[in-house]
C-alpha cells in the first residue's frame, strides 16, 4: 500500500556559461526571434553531457538532464554524487527556489526544504523573534509555531538566551536553534541539504534522530550528503548522479557500494613514486603495496573468511637499523576499522639491506561486505618519528556471501562477522 | 493506491501561465508578510537611543530645509498656506512613494541569499515593504496633523473639503503605484543592472516633476501638459485640495493615475511573477 508522494518527470535544467551579464541583451532579442517565428529556441540545444573538466562546444550547460524518479510515501532518499553531478540544482529545483527548463515534478503535500539553517535570522532581533521569522519564512503559520514554540525551545537547547539577539549567539547556537524551528516543520515532504556538517557530534546525532522520526511517522525524506555514514544510517532507497544524469537508483548499500567503487582504485597494486602523496620524512620508503590471497594471486576482492595478504617493498635511504610498520583499515567513508603494528604480532623489524621485502597475512577477515582502504605507515621504533605515511594508497572489497554466511549483512546491522558457538544449557 | 494519482497538490514545470499569480499563496503566508514588517520597524530601532523617534526626524529637517530654500529664498508660492505646511502635505505622500519605490526596487538583488535557499511567494517582500512603510507614513502624518492643528490654532486660512473622504484613497493609490514601479525595476535588474544606478537619481527628478515643492497652479501652461502625464501630480494636488483647500482636483486627472497605476501594477505582477522563479539563475 505505498502511495507516490513525489514525481519528478524527465527534469532538465540548463545553465549559461562564462560571465553573466555580457550579451544577455542580444542573446534575448535573438532568442525572442527564433520563437516569434515559431522555431526552437537556438540556445536550447541538448547538447554534451555535463563534463566540467572538458570545455564544451556552446555557451550553455545542462546541470540536470532527463531527470526521472518516483518517491513513495515514509521513504528516506539518500541522492549521492560528485561535486558538480548536479545534486544542488535538483534539491534547489525541488524546493521551488528555481524552475526547471523542461520536465515537472509533482507532489503530494507540502515541500519543505532545509537548504541552511537559519536562513532569514536577523542578527538584531531575539532569538524568540527569529524563531517565529525563521518558522514563517519556512512556511508555518503564526499559530503552528506558537503552539510548538516550547518544544522548539527545548530541542534548541537555548532557553536561556532566547531574549537575547542573535548576533550574540556562538555558531553553534545559531544552527541549534535553526534546526530545532526546522525540524518541527510538519512537512509531507522534507528535503535536506547538508545541514548536518555543521554542529557538534552530540547535535548531529539529534539531528539525525529527529530526521529518522520524521519518517517514521509516513512523512519522507529526501537527503544530500556527503557523510557516507550519515546516509547509510538514515536512508532506504537511493539516487547515485553523475555528470547531471541518474547513474542508479537502487537500495542505499548498492548505491554507496556503486559510489565508492568509481571514486577510488580497482587495482589490486600500486608502484610509488614521486607523484604520490606521502608524509614522514622519507628515511624509509615504501616502493610498492600488493594484496593477494593466499594462493598469491592479485585480488582485491574477498569473501568473510578469506585470507588477505599484504606485500610491500621498503626502501630504506639512511641506514635505520630498526623500525616500526602498521597497516591502517578504514571503511569507505573514513571510520578506522583497525591498526595492526608488527609490535602487535611480536615482530622487530630489522634492516639488514636497504631493499626489503615483506608480507602480512590476515588470516580470517571478518569484516562486514563493503569497501576498505589500506594506509601504510613506516616510523622508528617508538614511533615518533614517521618515515612513511601513505593513507588510503589501495582499496579492497568484502563480498557478500562466501564460505562463512549466505545472510544478508548491511552495515547498518554491524561492522564484524562473529560466529560463536551457541550451546543450550 | 494509485487511483488517486492525478491529485497533486503541488506541479512544479517550467514556466507557468502568465495569469497565474498565485494569490492564494500568497494568502496563505499572510503571517510571513506581517513577520516581515515587524522585522522592519524593530530592526529600524535597535540600538539607537531615539529609537521610533527618527521616524520625525527625516521629514522635519526635510520640511525646515525645504521652507527656507524653496519657500524664503527662492520665493516659489505655496498658495498662501503656511510654508511648513505645504511643503509637509506633499512630503509625506511623496516620501511614502519614494520610500516604496527604492526598497521594493532591489527586492531581488537584497534578498538574493534568502530567495536562493527557501521558497515563499516572493511578493511577500515587495508588499511587506509597503506596509512596513505604510507605519512610517502614518507616524509622519500624526506629524503633519500636529502642524496643521497648531497653524489652525493660529488662525491661518485653510479649511479641508469634502474630498477628504478621498485620502484613504489616494494613500493606497500611491502605495500600489510605488510597488507597480517597483517590482518592475527589481524584476528588470536582476538581468540589467544598470537601472539601479538610474533609480537614485531618477527619483530626485521625478521629486522635482512631481508638484512636491511648487503648486501645480503656478506652472506655466505650456508645460502643464507635461507635468499631468505624472500620474503622482493628481495624487499630490487631491492630497492637497482635500487636506488644505488648495490646489487642484479633477476627476478626470484622477482617473488617468488611477488608470496608469492599475496598468502598471498588473505589467509588474507579471513580469514579477516570470522573474522570481528564474532570477536565481541570473542574479
Amino acid at each position: 500500500m505505498s502511495k507516490v508522494v513525489l514525481k519528478v518527470e524527465n527534469v532538465s535544467k540548463q545553465y549559461r556559461l562564462g560571465q553573466l551579464g555580457t550579451g544577455t541583451i542580444s542573446h534575448d532579442l535573438n532568442r525572442w526571434w527564433h520563437t516569434m517565428r515559431g522555431k526552437e529556441d537556438p540556445y536550447l540545444k541538448l547538447g554534451d553531457a555535463n563534463h566540467r573538466n572538458q570545455a564544451g562546444g556552446s555557451d550553455y550547460v545542462w546541470s540536470l538532464k532527463n531527470i526521472n524518479f518516483e518517491v513513495q510515501q515514509g521513504e528516506v532518499l539518500g541522492i549521492i554524487g560528485k561535486n558538480g553531478a548536479g545534486k544542488s540544482t535538483l534539491l534547489k529545483i525541488l524546493s521551488q527556489v528555481t524552475t526547471p527548463t523542461t520536465g515537472t515534478i509533482k507532489a503530494r503535500g507540502r515541500i519543505a526544504a532545509l537548504l541552511e539553517v537559519g536562513t532569514g535570522f536577523h542578527p538584531d532581533l531575539s532569538g524568540r523573534e527569529n524563531i517565529f521569522l525563521n518558522g514563517a519564512i519556512l512556511g508555518m503559520s503564526k499559530h503552528e509555531i506558537t503552539s510548538k514554540l516550547d518544544e522548539i525551545v527545548d530541542f534548541s537547547g537555548v532557553a536561556k538566551y532566547l531574549d537575547t539577539p542573535v548576533k550574540r549567539y556562538s555558531s553553534g547556537m545559531m544552527v541549534r536553534l535553526g534546526f530545532a524551528v526546522a525540524a518541527h516543520l510538519e512537512p509531507e515532504i522534507l528535503i535536506v541539504d547538508e545541514v548536518l556538517a555543521v554542529g557538534d557530534a552530540e547535535f548531529q546525532k539529534k539531528c539525525l534522530g529527529k530526521m529518522k522520526d520524521v519518517s517514521s511517522q509516513g512523512r519522507t525524506v529526501l537527503f544530500v550528503s556527503h557523510n557516507m555514514a550519515a546516509i547509510q544510517n538514515l536512508c532506504t532507497q537511493g539516487i547515485l548522479l553523475e555528470h547531471g544524469q541518474i547513474k542508479t537508483i537502487g537500495s542505499i548499500d548498492q548505491i554507496i557500494t556503486q559510489y565508492t567503487a568509481v571514486n577510488e582504485s580497482t587495482a589490486a597494486q600500486i608502484y610509488f613514486n614521486n607523484a604520490t602523496t606521502r608524509t614522514g620524512n622519507g628515511n624509509i620508503q615504501f616502493q610498492h603495496l600488493k594484496i593477494y590471497d593466499n594462493t598469491h594471486q592479485l585480488r582485491n576482492d574477498f569473501s568473510i573468511g578469506e585470507t588477505l595478504i599484504f606485500e610491500f617493498l621498503l626502501h630504506n635511504n639512511t641506514n635505520e637499523l630498526k623500525s616500526e610498520l602498521a597497516i591502517q583499515i578504514k571503511t569507505n567513508d573514513g571510520t578506522p576499522v583497525f591498526h595492526m603494528m608488527a609490535r602487535d604480532s611480536n615482530t622487530e623489524i630489522v634492516h639488514t639491506s636497504n631493499q626489503e621485502t615483506y608480507t602480512v597475512e590476515l588470516h580470517d577477515i571478518r569484516l562486514f561486505p563493503g569497501i576498505y582502504s589500506v594506509s601504510i605507515i613506516s616510523a622508528n621504533t617508538t614511533g615518533h618519528e614517521i618515515f612513511d605515511y601513505i593513507e588510503d594508497c589501495l582499496t579492497f572489497t568484502i563480498t557478500d556471501g562466501g564460505l562463512l554466511t549466505s545472510r544478508q549483512l548491511p552495515k547498518s546491522i554491524g561492522m564484524f562477522f562473529m560466529n560463536p558457538n551457541w550451546k543450550k544449557h | 493506491m494509485n487511483t488517486a494519482n492525478d491529485n497533486w497538490d503541488i506541479v512544479i514545470r517550467p514556466q507557468s501561465k502568465w495569469y497565474n499569480l498565485q494569490l492564494r499563496q500568497l494568502w496563505h503566508y499572510r503571517d510571513l508578510l506581517l513577520l516581515f514588517v515587524r522585522r522592519d520597524f524593530v530592526a529600524f530601532y535597535k540600538q539607537t537611543i531615539l529609537g521610533p523617534l527618527w521616524f520625525l526626524v527625516q521629514p522635519i529637517i526635510t520640511t525646515l530645509t525645504f521652507s527656507v530654500i524653496f519657500g524664503n529664498l527662492a520665493g516659489i508660492s505655496t498658495n498662501g498656506i503656511p510654508k511648513p505646511l505645504f511643503y509637509m502635505s506633499a512630503l509625506v505622500v511623496w516620501t511614502y512613494f519614494a520610500d516604496t519605490l527604492t526598497k521594493t526596487a532591489d527586492t531581488f538583488s537584497a534578498n538574493a541569499h534568502l530567495f536562493g535557499k527557501v521558497y515563499f511567494p516572493r511578493m511577500i517582500v515587495p508588499l511587506s515593504v509597503a506596509v512596513s512603510n505604510l507605519i512610517k507614513l502614518g507616524i509622519q502624518f500624526a506629524l503633519f496633523l500636529v502642524f496643521y492643528f497648531y497653524y489652525m490654532a493660529k488662525g491661518a486660512s485653510f479649511a479641508p473639503t469634502s474630498a477628504l473622504v478621498l485620502v484613504p484613497f489616494l494613500i493606497i493609490l500611491i502605495a500600489l503605484l510605488g510597488l507597480a514601479l517597483g517590482i518592475i525595476i527589481s524584476s528588470l535588474t536582476t538581468k540589467y543592472r544598470d537601472l539601479k544606478f538610474l533609480i537614485t537619481f531618477g527619483i530626485q527628478l521625478l521629486m522635482y516633476a512631481s508638484p512636491v515643492v511648487y503648486p501645480l497652479s503656478t506652472v506655466p501652461v505650456q508645460y502643464r501638459v507635461y507635468l499631468l502625464l505624472n500620474p503622482i501630480t493628481a495624487i499630490i494636488e487631491t492630497f492637497k485640495y482635500a487636506l488644505l483647500g488648495v490646489g487642484e482636483f479633477n476627476f478626470a486627472h484622477l482617473m488617468y493615475s488611477v488608470g496608469i497605476t492599475v496598468v502598471l501594477l498588473l505589467v509588474g505582477l507579471v513580469i514579477f511573477h516570470r522573474v522570481e522563479k528564474s532570477f536565481m539563475d541570473t542574479v
